[in-house]
């Protein structure tokens, strides 16, 4: 299978590992990545909250690029995602919308590429089957909580869950699975996502988890970065663990590039 | 007499109807943020509906919600709270509303700001652009040298090709919203 890669500008800097290892990963299950060409930032956070029209150009002219390149894309950063599925929702259902966004930039909408998360594309289109062939090293005995997950149910998430049982983890149940970490008020309102991100760790401690397993570039490096207690709970990419299960030897450069270095908690599955 | 003007354009900019909220307040229980604002989404909603208008553009709250979308997730009605935010925000700056948390806003625009020079994000100029806003040198200096050292962040920028036509749509909004502002303008003043 061969897709369109849209790694987003954080995959490029502070979500490096998460880059590497959806690569590694996917390539172990015969996934073919080609990085969009010339692809932009999709606008985050901050393009909706203070610029309605142009976030939706921002996340379409990587649509745009998509069709042009006659593949699906796959978008591993959760917020990339969004965006791009609320660019798609509007093309797709808003005509008078659409019609400005392809006078915009140039294009017209054929409604021919799909948009998959490295989650959705694992569990529903590759299937836990292939997933559990894969496993060399099964990671037995490794509690874990996902944490935002909504890539299928919204409320009660349940792919990254079944992903985690094929490659041998233990996925804890937990209240908090789609609970926010507060997102790019980390670097305004540092105080706010503190709390936010200490409940996390406190109630993922609770119920014994030893990491906690997400899906996002932003949540990962919140999660680390602003832990106030001294024994901090490492915070690890669904991906990370799949290379690790799967045996690769790349991921042995992934843990060192962690702020909390998970090394110790999957050294004996290396 | 109720001054619905803010609500009408709330309605058209988020693309949807908010009177069909019927209080429940669900998207203040389940709000992340909630503990930390003045009102919590639901009375903002309501403020707008009748019509306190300079109270809910000048209210920190519409600046503090981080999107998440719990609260549209999970409204019976449908009501997409976040984007009520999203709309209350354009409105407050382009009012010149009083605003509480405006390094927050400030943030949102350095953001912009490098995608329009570059087309991407570039954290290390948003680092630096960032304690220029909130004038505090010192903060998550640790951290931030960790990742500079690990090399998760880039010291020179990744420039697209496509930047020129990214930092086109970015500024034909700031032209169009311009306009359309200076006819809410006026609306307002009169239905005071």
């Amino acid at each position: 299978m061969k897709f369109a890669y849209y790694p987003g500008c954080s995959l490029h800097a502070t979500g490096l590992e998460y880059d590497q290892s959806t690569r590694a990963a996917l390539c172990a299950l015969d996934v073919e990545l080609d990085e969009l060409r010339d692809w932009n930032c999709c606008g985050a956070s901050s393009a909706h909250a203070l610029d309605a029209n142009a976030a939706i150009l921002l996340a379409a002219r990587n649509l745009a690029l998509a069709q042009r390149a006659h593949r699906d894309v796959i978008a591993p950063c959760a917020a990339c995602f969004n965006r791009l599925k609320v660019a798609e929702h509007i093309l797709k259902t808003d005509s008078t919308r659409r019609v400005e966004i392809e006078r915009a930039l140039d294009f017209y909408y054929a409604d021919a590429t799909q948009i998959l998360n490295p989650i959705d594309l694992v569990v529903n289109h590759i299937g836990l089957p292939r997933v559990r062939a894969a496993v060399k090293n099964p990671l037995t005995d490794l509690r874990v909580v996902p944490h935002i997950t909504q890539f299928d149910d919204p409320e009660h998430p349940r792919a990254l869950d079944q992903l985690l049982s094929a490659i041998g983890a233990q996925p804890c149940e937990w209240a908090d699975a789609t609970h926010c970490c507060g997102g790019s008020l980390s670097l305004t309102r540092a105080n706010i996502v503190i709390k936010l991100v200490d409940d996390l760790v406190a109630h993922a401690r609770d119920v014994n988890a030893q990491a906690i397993v997400t899906a996002c570039p932003l949540c990962q490096i919140n999660l680390e970065m602003r832990q106030t207690r001294a024994d901090k709970l490492p915070i690890v990419y669904f991906t990370e663990l799949m290379g690790l299960a799967f045996g690769l030897k790349e991921s042995r450069k992934w843990w060192g590039k962690h702020l909390i270095n998970p090394r110790e908690l999957v050294s004996r599955y290396q | 007499m109720l001054d619905s003007s803010l609500r009408d354009w709330v309605n058209l900019q988020s693309h949807q109807n908010i009177n069909t909220c019927f209080t429940c307040a669900k998207c203040t229980a389940g709000c992340p943020v909630a503990f930390a604002m003045e009102f919590g989404p639901h009375r903002i909603l309501q403020m707008v509906r009748f019509g306190m208008n300079d109270a809910a553009l000048a209210s920190r709250d519409i600046w503090l919600c981080a999107g998440c979308e719990t609260c549209a997730t999970r409204c019976p009605n449908d009501v997409d709270v976040a984007a009520l935010m999203d709309a209350l925000r354009q409105i407050s700056l382009a009012k010149k509303s009083r605003n509480p948390a405006r390094d927050i806003a400030d943030f949102h625009r350095a953001y912009l700001l490098l995608i329009k020079l570059f087309g991407r994000m570039h954290e290390a100029s948003l680092m630096i652009l960032v304690k220029l806003i909130t004038r505090d040198l010192l903060a998550d200096m640790g951290a931030g040298v960790q990742l500079v050292l690990k090399g998760k962040i880039p010291i020179v920028p990744e420039r697209i090709r496509g930047t020129g036509e990214v930092s086109r749509m970015l500024n034909a909004e700031k032209r169009n919203s311009r306009e359309a502002f200076v006819i809410r303008n006026s609306q307002f003043g009169n239905q005071k």
